[in-house]
């Protein structure tokens, strides 16, 4: 199923929690909202579930208007933060909830019921914990169940809101694989949100990236991390070392010194260079090169981490190259940059 | 935030609203509004008179007093048992507990009674009493241990959880750092507790001055002796004088009223909050 | 440790198990007789009968404003919050004659119901609408609480699933208030059967009509017949040490489901 958000916006008091927000995602596709908290993406999912509705604008499903259309009738899963499981219920009547509360005339038979509650709870591997309470499982088996609830009412559309926020680290590993395996065997068109960047780069196929109410970028993974629109997206996604400098007539100067970089369109004044650790090449004080102090160096992985200042600005620098002693004067240059005008 | 897919429409919303207003109005507010109305029926002149009649006065000064001699000797009760309960570990101690709130599923009739029955001219301890020429039983003493009684759960309920929660650290820290134990309680314990001591005392003393069951059973209704204000009540409103009756009424009411805001006070500005159940 | 013992046993413990052994004293027989009589019967029935129905009205009307306490917004509303625990505060004497004087048939009520032919001042009615009075903050003040910690994202799950509102709320809510409404009846109902002093007024007393079980108490301790009064005591504590029990093992119970 396809979502379009047109042109949203809600407020909450003075807070304008989405501003003029428009995005559209495609059927069987894996879309994350990531930001940091307070960016609005909660409220957009919660726009799209029906659980909040924008004071202007408008959400369509398939093309048709549901704007205004209660939760109840939009035929969504939706899986919670902390679950919201039915604690006073067994996992089987949890996961059957939402087929029990079907007007009469829709519900499949109490047997169809209990045959559809066996299926999923194969689906999520629990097969024996039907008659568990939630109280006696563990989170990730929570979090699997209500999972299970939300799957039961074969929803068009599957929103997560941190599915995996309250779990441990190896727990949340396994179960986003699991998910994304899931959402890909059942056809699902399926919406998270995250504030982890590293969880929305490995489980989304594009990611939406969000900041005080507006998206500052869609795109796949790839684009958003090695081809960042905005500042705060080169900063929020990776790690990023940001050097001040000025444009100047097509060319880049630090304290005066021109760079081996391209301004690309920018405009001539002020403007903030951004590079990854490992987009850095470590070589000579040369001229052309931007100068640096080295400091402590650590191994990272397979590479080793380099730590060093640029004036008072520490920057770290991934290199697999001869190490530099401590205190040594070297400098960098750059295969791939980003140059943005300072804010 | 607006929680727009966990609500009602605004039209129910109102009309819930409404209906238990409503409600409350009818079963709540009438009643205190005609306590004051019928005080006031023949106007000021006649509601100071009642109020001034000396059986009235008599009546207020015996309230007044009860509630100065039970009302501290549960205070001081309530404290030692939370601390003790809390405190330390010992067997039986959510019996203990238990045994605490006992007064309170007892009807005030029966708590009446039991004190004639040990007090009382066939009681057990009557014929020693009346040998010694102590009266318990249709005098003042038999008020107060009634009293107590119906009001001993007021104060410690209110502490034990408090005490429970804020737990031993606080009093150990002071012990490690050379404390005496009366010097603990009187700087660090005390201080811990005293909004929600404050307000045991506020229910405890509303309770005390007000108790009509219990200790209508053991006061004997002597005029200017052994009438509570609330038994002063009955006695004029079944001598059909109404204006006495809802003027002695009138000042119990307002007392009622200075607990609640009292109460209220406490609950905003101290951020002390009552979460348990009621009593 | 032990003062608070000792202070418990000399004020509660040993004052209520006179009851039990002046009752034992009275042999089986005896304690029937008069236990057991006819017009004590009909006190009991009236007594846990009308307490039963008040508690029940309570139960409603009580969750009802428990919930727009806990929910909504409105003008007045921390006044309204406070004004429940009314009935806590005022002494009850002062309840029952402010009842009687607005449900007799010249009251403000009762002249507006008398032509419709309710008479509620001197009759059961009567009872009931005192303990009714006298019970309501249990009833809120037990529902309260949990109605506000009630999570709005299982109501939102519900909706999400496609669950109307009063789906959600039967299935959803009011299972998860049900123990805290159960107990705020429990301690409304035990209440109302030991009720005396907002009762006897509104009443009638009437032997085996409008006499409530602890009326019949004090008429027989004013007619100096202790085993009589004993032995209805003693049904009676009886009664409300079961209603205890209840409520502290509906306590395990909340207790028990809360518990992650």
């Amino acid at each position: 199923m396809s979502i379009v958000i047109d042109a949203v916006s809600k407020r909450f008091g003075q807070f304008a929690a989405l501003n003029d927000v428009s995005l559209e995602a495609r059927p069987g596709e894996f879309l994350a909202l990531l930001g940091p908290s307070g960016s609005g993406k909660t409220t957009l999912l919660r726009m799209i579930a029906g659980l909040d509705f924008p004071d202007s604008g408008h959400v369509l499903f398939d093309g048709a208007d549901m704007t205004g259309t209660p939760a109840a009738e939009r035929q969504i899963g939706f899986v919670f933060q902390n679950y919201a499981l039915f604690r006073h219920m067994t996992v089987a009547d949890n996961i059957a909830f939402g087929l029990t509360v079907r007007a009469r005339r829709d519900r499949p038979a109490k047997a169809d019921i209990r045959a559809r509650v066996a299926e999923l709870l194969d689906l999520i591997q629990l097969p024996d914990l039907g008659h568990r309470y939630p109280a006696q499982l563990s989170g990730g088996q929570r979090q699997r169940v209500a999972l299970a609830r939300a799957l039961a009412v074969e929803p068009r559309l599957l929103l997560l809101d941190e599915p995996f926020g309250a779990l441990d680290a190896k727990v949340r590993k396994d179960l986003r694989r699991w998910l994304r395996e899931l959402h890909d065997r059942l056809g699902l068109t399926s919406v998270f949100v995250t504030h982890d960047q590293e969880e929305a780069l490995e489980l989304a196929d594009r990611v939406v990236i969000m900041n005080r109410g507006v998206i500052e970028q869609i795109g796949t993974p790839r684009e958003v991390y090695d081809m960042p629109a905005t500042p705060f997206v080169s900063e929020f996604v990776g790690e990023t070392n940001r050097i001040p400098v000025t444009v100047a007539d097509g060319r880049v100067l630090h304290h005066g010194q021109a760079l081996d970089v391209s301004p690309k369109a920018l405009a001539n004044g002020p403007a903030e260079l951004h590079f990854r650790p490992h987009e850095a090449l470590l070589g000579d004080d040369a001229p052309g090169a931007l100068p640096i102090v080295v400091g402590a160096v650590h191994k990272r992985g397979g590479t080793w981490r380099v730590e060093a200042r640029v004036d008072d600005i520490a920057v770290e620098i991934d290199t697999s190259g001869p190490l530099p002693e401590r205190g040594a004067r070297a400098g960098l240059r750059f295969d791939d940059v980003q140059i943005f005008p300072a804010l | 935030m607006t929680r727009a897919a966990s609500s009602e429409s605004p039209v129910a919303r109102r009309i819930l609203i409404g209906v238990g207003l409503l409600f409350l109005a009818l079963f709540l507010a009438l009643p205190l509004v005609v306590v004051f109305v019928q005080a006031f029926a023949k106007g000021w002149p006649m509601f100071v008179d009642a109020i001034g009649q000396p059986d009235a006065r008599a009546a207020i000064r015996l309230t007044l007093l009860v509630a100065a001699i039970s009302v501290p000797l549960n205070c001081v009760f309530g404290v030692v048992a939370s601390w003790a309960i809390t405190k330390f570990d010992f067997r039986g101690k959510s019996l203990l507990i238990s045994l605490i709130d006992l007064p309170f599923s007892v009807s005030p009739v029966v708590a009446g009674l039991i004190f004639v029955l040990m007090f009382g001219a066939q009681g057990w301890f009557g014929p020693w009493l009346i040998a010694h020429n102590w009266k318990v039983i249709f005098a003042v003493p038999g008020i107060v241990l009634a009293t107590v009684f119906v009001t001993f759960p007021f104060v410690a309920r209110e502490i034990i959880p408090l005490m429970a929660e804020q737990g031993r650290d606080d009093e150990e820290a002071a012990v490690s750092l050379g404390a005496s134990g009366w010097q603990t309680f009187w700087h660090v314990t005390l201080p811990n507790i005293r909004w929600g001591l404050l307000y045991g005392v506020l229910l405890c003393n509303a309770r005390a001055m007000g108790e009509f069951g219990a200790v209508s059973v053991v006061s004997g209704h002597i005029r200017g002796l052994t009438n509570t204000m609330p038994l002063h009540v009955e006695i004029l409103y079944n001598e059909y004088d109404f204006v006495g009756a809802f003027a002695v009424a009138s000042l119990l009411a307002s007392l009622a009223l200075v607990t609640l805001v009292l109460k209220s006070l406490l609950e905003w500005r101290f951020g002390y909050h009552q979460a348990r159940s009621a009593h | 440790m032990g003062l608070t013992i000792v202070w418990l046993c000399l004020i509660v413990l040993i004052p209520l198990s006179t009851i039990f052994l002046r009752a034992a004293g009275l042999g089986w027989d005896g304690f029937v007789a008069v236990g057991l009589s006819a017009r004590a019967l009909s006190a009991y029935k009236l007594s846990f009968g009308t307490a039963l129905l008040a508690a029940s009205v309570n139960a409603v009307f009580g969750l009802l404003i428990a919930w727009i306490l806990a929910r909504y917004e409105f003008p007045g509303k921390k006044f309204v919050d406070a004004a429940v625990d009314l009935p806590f505060a005022l002494p009850t004497a002062v309840a029952g004659i402010a009842l009687v004087s607005l449900y007799a048939e010249n009251g403000w009520i009762g002249s507006l119901l008398a032509p419709l032919g309710i008479r509620v001042a001197y009759t059961p009615l009567g009872v009931v609408v005192a303990l009714i009075f006298i019970g309501l903050p249990f009833i809120v003040r037990s529902v309260q609480p949990v109605l506000a910690d009630l999570g709005a994202d299982v109501e939102e799950a519900a909706a999400t699933l496609g669950a109307t509102r009063w789906q959600t709320f039967s299935r959803v809510i009011l299972p998860a208030i049900a123990p805290a409404l159960l107990t705020g009846f429990a301690l409304a109902f035990a209440r109302g059967v030991g009720e005396y002093g907002s009762v006897i007024f509104i009443a009638g007393n009437m032997p085996y009509k409008s006499e409530i079980a602890p009326l019949l108490i004090v008429t027989q301790l004013e007619q100096f017949d202790y085993p009589g009064a004993t032995a209805i005591a003693c049904v009676m504590l009886v009664a409300s040490f079961s209603m205890l029990l209840l409520v502290n093992l509906l306590q395990a119970w909340r207790a028990k489901r809360s518990a992650k």
